[in-house]
């Protein structure tokens, strides 16, 4: 055999190394892009730079966490090749499930209660939020494999069913449940340091700029909890066997059958994890508003999807990272602070991110095509 | 002991020579499959050697790929039984094959192309604890696949969708390598290989022959099959025709095993007069295919184009009516250059296409019979801007009258309507556009016989109306009974048209098979050649000439 018959790779193991690392960095490099520029606009519109003060940065970073929650999930979906336009009503389903459940079990309010059922209404009312999702997720999973339909069609009669499901338990209202640790778990009330910075200052480049940086620096306990998750959902995906075959059924369906993998019972699971997330993303937006509205997350399932392909996921399959969709998340929840600290109106805002998710799922488009 | 060692060159004979004794690797006894009507297989045995490369020969839709898919358990026979190691196997699915050690390498790639090299090839075998992919495991035994391959140039961590094709092929080598698979079935493993990665490609089959592996190598090319395979098996129409050694068989014994049939007294020839060039092919070179093709088709000439399926013919067709681009040459409709056309301008011209994929390129499924025969000219039924639906159901009725398409009625859904009426109607809307010249891809596919009769009838009608009719078919016994001259088509290089009666089975096969050109018979010794030859010497000579023939197709 000569030399010249050798089939080559067409890239060497640098530049593979290149590509990952830009893959990755992408994401980082667009936020990063918008953070200066959105700075650079407040102090050319407003005078001011509040929107760089880490106080806002830990802020927003507390206002990611219900959309970050769900993109873990929705990145195990994402990769397989498939969709869940459900997560949105699956949120404000979980929300009012567990808003419920604190109301049941405490009617007159945890404060009149024992430490005991201080602690563990509140945790059954986790559980039931996320077995909720779970369960959505499951039936989500359980239909398409079974009906052999599309993902998209499946999710979104899900997406109208529970929202009509989360009206129902809610009675058409919104469940008003008494305050609980969940509310504490999900302000930002982790102090990590104080800044005093209260002055008008000369910056080289943006001029005179009034900077009123003051006060505790804080985020919510549940940011913790979420990059915990994320840090759990990247092991599952990268080291273990269910997400290595995730990969692999985004990648080539009918290979993965070939090759003996349970195709059905992977989907089927990925839809189930997924539903926990979105339950659990519920449970933060109930404790965020502290009250169960059937109506919240209206939308989010798109600002869900989008934190994804921006994060690098790719909607034919085979692609995505849960720290590229945490990322995602985080540039979504920035565009939304952005536009609230430019003095931009609401319509504005709702503009900006529906241009931004038709621009990330163009460039997975342009990726998609450089890659063939 | 199932893996492949590296044991040197001599004492191979001696070994190959001492496994004949030894029990059969694989024995498949009385296959039969039925789908439907079709008799795909029909009680075919194959016996397979432990270290032997047995070629699994036969024309399209022979049922080489159906036998196969229910040894690798993705079909279940309707009779008969498999013996493998001497021991009776019957398969569920992929996962029983796996575990008896029987690995499939399919004609389309089957990899994930995001994932690795080393996931690609354990994939659904990975090796795990509580879960957890233990990479360190998975790394070595792919290293030791690609080291038994010859290949550890290709990196276990590699994206595998970053790999050349050849590189992909071998990296499902390895994946049957490291399943320990004691029969390997590869499905035409070369069709998408250059020349030097098939070289690649035969080096690793015949080391892993050389290990005690047995391989079933299915292929159109007869001469791959001489290059690598030890013995043969011919299928044709479901059934096992013959098998034997290669070294002692002629190809063109083998070519005859796969043709075999008869011309049947179904081609009812209507006389008619070739007139004067119509369509003109100068060097048309496509994307990937056709390369270089010349061809001159005449008023009121039927010409047919033959070849295997994936040789160009389609893609040939496709330039010529501007839905694929053309890189290089021309394409001229009476004298006047077309080239890089769009179809409507190719219409207007009165050049139509009849796609070989009726169900989802070449009619609309769910519309009905008058939008479908109607759909590519509705002008005559507008008038401003408002379409009278009572004017095209008349002219359809009177389509439906002239080409004797059986349907309740010009508004049944096309769907409704067996697939060679539905097939006359996609041919009504060529003519119903004024076409001039017809480009026909398959159009008696998966079409009863009593339709094809028809519609070769209605072919020789329409060349006797001085249409010129292009017709791609891989039925040799229609277009030897139809055509008035052929061309062969083998990996993108079309052959000279030469008059039918110049064409016999054997040659066609040959060409289109890239067989032996080197013993010609005497029946078509040039275009054997011609497909041998490659496409330079045909450029230097022929390409410079503007207008090559102003009288052809006498």
């Amino acid at each position: 055999m000569t030399r010249d018959s050798q089939p080559e790779l067409l890239e060497t193991p640098r530049q593979a190394a290149h590509r990952r690392i830009i893959n990755l960095l992408g994401p980082m490099i667009g936020l990063v892009l918008v953070v200066f520029a959105g700075g650079i606009a407040e102090q050319r519109m407003e005078g001011s730079l509040n929107y760089w003060s880490p106080q806002n940065q830990c802020l927003i970073l507390t206002q990611t966490v219900t959309v970050a929650i769900g993109a873990i999930g929705m990145t195990l979906v994402i990769i397989s090749a498939g969709i869940d336009l459900s997560a949105g009503s699956v949120i404000a389903l979980a929300a009012v499930a567990s808003a419920w459940t604190v109301r049941e079990l405490a009617p007159a309010g945890l404060a009149g209660l024992g430490g005991f059922e201080a602690v563990w209404v509140p945790v059954v009312a986790v559980i039931a939020g996320v077995a909720i999702g779970c369960l959505a997720g499951g039936a989500n999973g359980f239909l398409i494999t079974r009906l052999k339909l599309a993902p998209f069609i499946i999710t979104l009669g899900m997406m109208t069913f529970a929202r009509g499901a989360a009206k129902g338990i809610a009675n058409m209202q919104r469940i008003d449940a008494p305050l609980n640790w969940i509310s504490e778990f999900t302000a930002a009330n982790l102090v990590l340091f104080r800044t005093n910075f209260h002055r008008v200052y000369d910056l080289p480049l943006l001029g005179e700029v009034h900077i009123g940086w003051v006060g505790p620096v804080a985020i919510s306990p549940a940011v913790v909890a979420a990059v915990a998750l994320a840090i759990g959902a990247a092991v599952l995906l990268g080291r273990m066997r269910f997400g290595r075959h995730v990969f692999a059924i985004g990648s080539n369906e009918a290979t993965a059958r070939l090759c003996g993998i349970r195709v059905e019972r992977t989907k089927w699971l990925i839809y189930a994890l997924a539903g926990m997330t979105f339950g659990l993303a519920g449970v933060t937006d109930f404790g965020r508003l502290s009250v169960g509205d059937p109506t919240t997350a209206m939308g989010k399932e798109l600002d869900i999807i989008a934190a994804v392909v921006i994060g690098g996921g790719s909607l034919s399959g085979g692609a995505g990272s849960v720290f590229g969709s945490l990322i995602g998340a985080l540039l979504m929840a920035h565009l939304r602070n952005l536009c609230v600290h430019l003095g931009l109106p609401n319509y504005v805002q709702e503009m900006v991110v529906g241009a931004v998710i038709v621009v990330a799922v163009t460039v997975d488009r342009l990726r998609q095509r450089r890659r063939d | 002991m199932s893996v492949p060692t590296d044991s040197p060159t001599a004492g191979h004979e001696s070994e190959r020579a001492a496994t004949r004794e030894a029990p059969l690797a694989l024995r498949m006894i009385g296959i039969s499959k039925t789908f439907g009507s079709t008799r795909a297989l029909v009680e075919v045995d194959l016996d397979v050697r432990p270290g032997e490369v047995h070629a699994l020969v036969g024309e399209n839709g022979a049922g080489k790929s159906t036998l196969m898919k229910v040894l690798s358990g993705a079909l279940q026979p309707d009779a008969g039984r498999m013996i493998l190691q001497g021991r009776p196997y019957a398969p569920r699915g992929p996962l029983d094959a796996r575990d008896a050690r029987v690995a499939m390498i399919y004609q389309e790639l089957s990899l994930a192309p995001d994932l690795s090299v080393e996931e690609n090839v354990l994939l659904g075998a990975e090796p795990t604890a509580l879960g957890f992919v233990r990479r360190r495991h998975m790394r070595s035994q792919v290293e030791e696949a690609l080291r038994l391959l010859h290949h550890p140039d290709i990196r276990p961590g590699a994206r595998v969708g970053d790999l050349s094709i050849g590189a992909q092929q071998l990296v499902e080598v390895a994946r049957a390598l490291a399943a320990k698979a004691r029969v390997v079935v590869m499905d035409e493993p070369t069709s998408s290989l250059g020349q030097a990665d098939t070289e690649v490609l035969f080096e690793v089959i015949r080391r892993l022959r050389d290990s005690g592996v047995s391989i079933i190598y299915i292929s159109h090319f007869l001469e791959e099959v001489r290059a690598v395979a030890d013995r043969f098996s011919v299928l044709r129409d479901g059934r096992a025709v013959g098998t034997g050694e290669v070294a002692s068989t002629p190809t063109s014994e083998i070519i005859r095993l796969m043709v075999g049939r008869e011309l049947a007294e179904m081609y009812h020839r209507t006389p008619h007069e070739i007139g004067p060039v119509v369509l003109d092919l100068s060097a048309l070179t496509g994307r990937k295919m056709p390369q270089n093709a010349d061809l001159a088709l005449c008023r009121g000439e039927i010409l047919g184009i033959a070849g295997l399926i994936g040789s160009g013919r389609t893609e040939l067709v496709r330039a010529v009516f501007g839905l694929d681009e053309v890189v290089s040459g021309q394409v001229r409709v009476d004298g006047l250059s077309t080239t890089g056309w769009k179809p409507p301008r190719m219409l207007k011209r009165g050049v139509g296409y009849l796609s070989e994929d009726r169900k989802t390129e070449g009619l609309a499924e769910n519309l009905t019979v008058v939008d479908n025969l109607t759909l590519s000219r509705l002008e005559p039924y507008v008038s401003f801007g408002f379409l009278s639906r009572r004017r095209a159901r008349e002219a359809a009725r009177e389509w439906i009258r002239r080409l004797g398409i059986r349907t309740r009625g010009p508004d049944q859904p096309i769907t409704g309507l067996s697939g060679g009426n539905q097939q006359k109607v996609a041919l009504a809307r060529l003519l119903h556009q004024e076409a001039d010249v017809l480009l026909l891809d398959e159009p008696t596919r998966g079409i009863d016989v009593g339709s094809k009769v028809d519609l070769y009838a209605l072919i020789g009608e329409l060349a006797a109306q001085s249409k010129a009719i292009l017709w791609i078919s891989s039925y040799l016994p229609e277009l030897l009974g139809v055509c008035d001259s052929l061309a062969v088509m083998h990996r993108g290089l079309l052959s000279e048209k030469r008059p039918v009666s110049d064409w016999t089975p054997e040659a066609i096969m040959r060409v289109a098979t890239g067989g032996d050109a080197s013993s010609p018979e005497p029946a078509a010794p040039e275009p054997a050649a011609e497909a041998a030859g490659h496409t330079p010497q045909r450029n230097a000579s022929e390409s410079p000439d503007p207008h090559p023939d102003e009288e052809a197709g006498e």
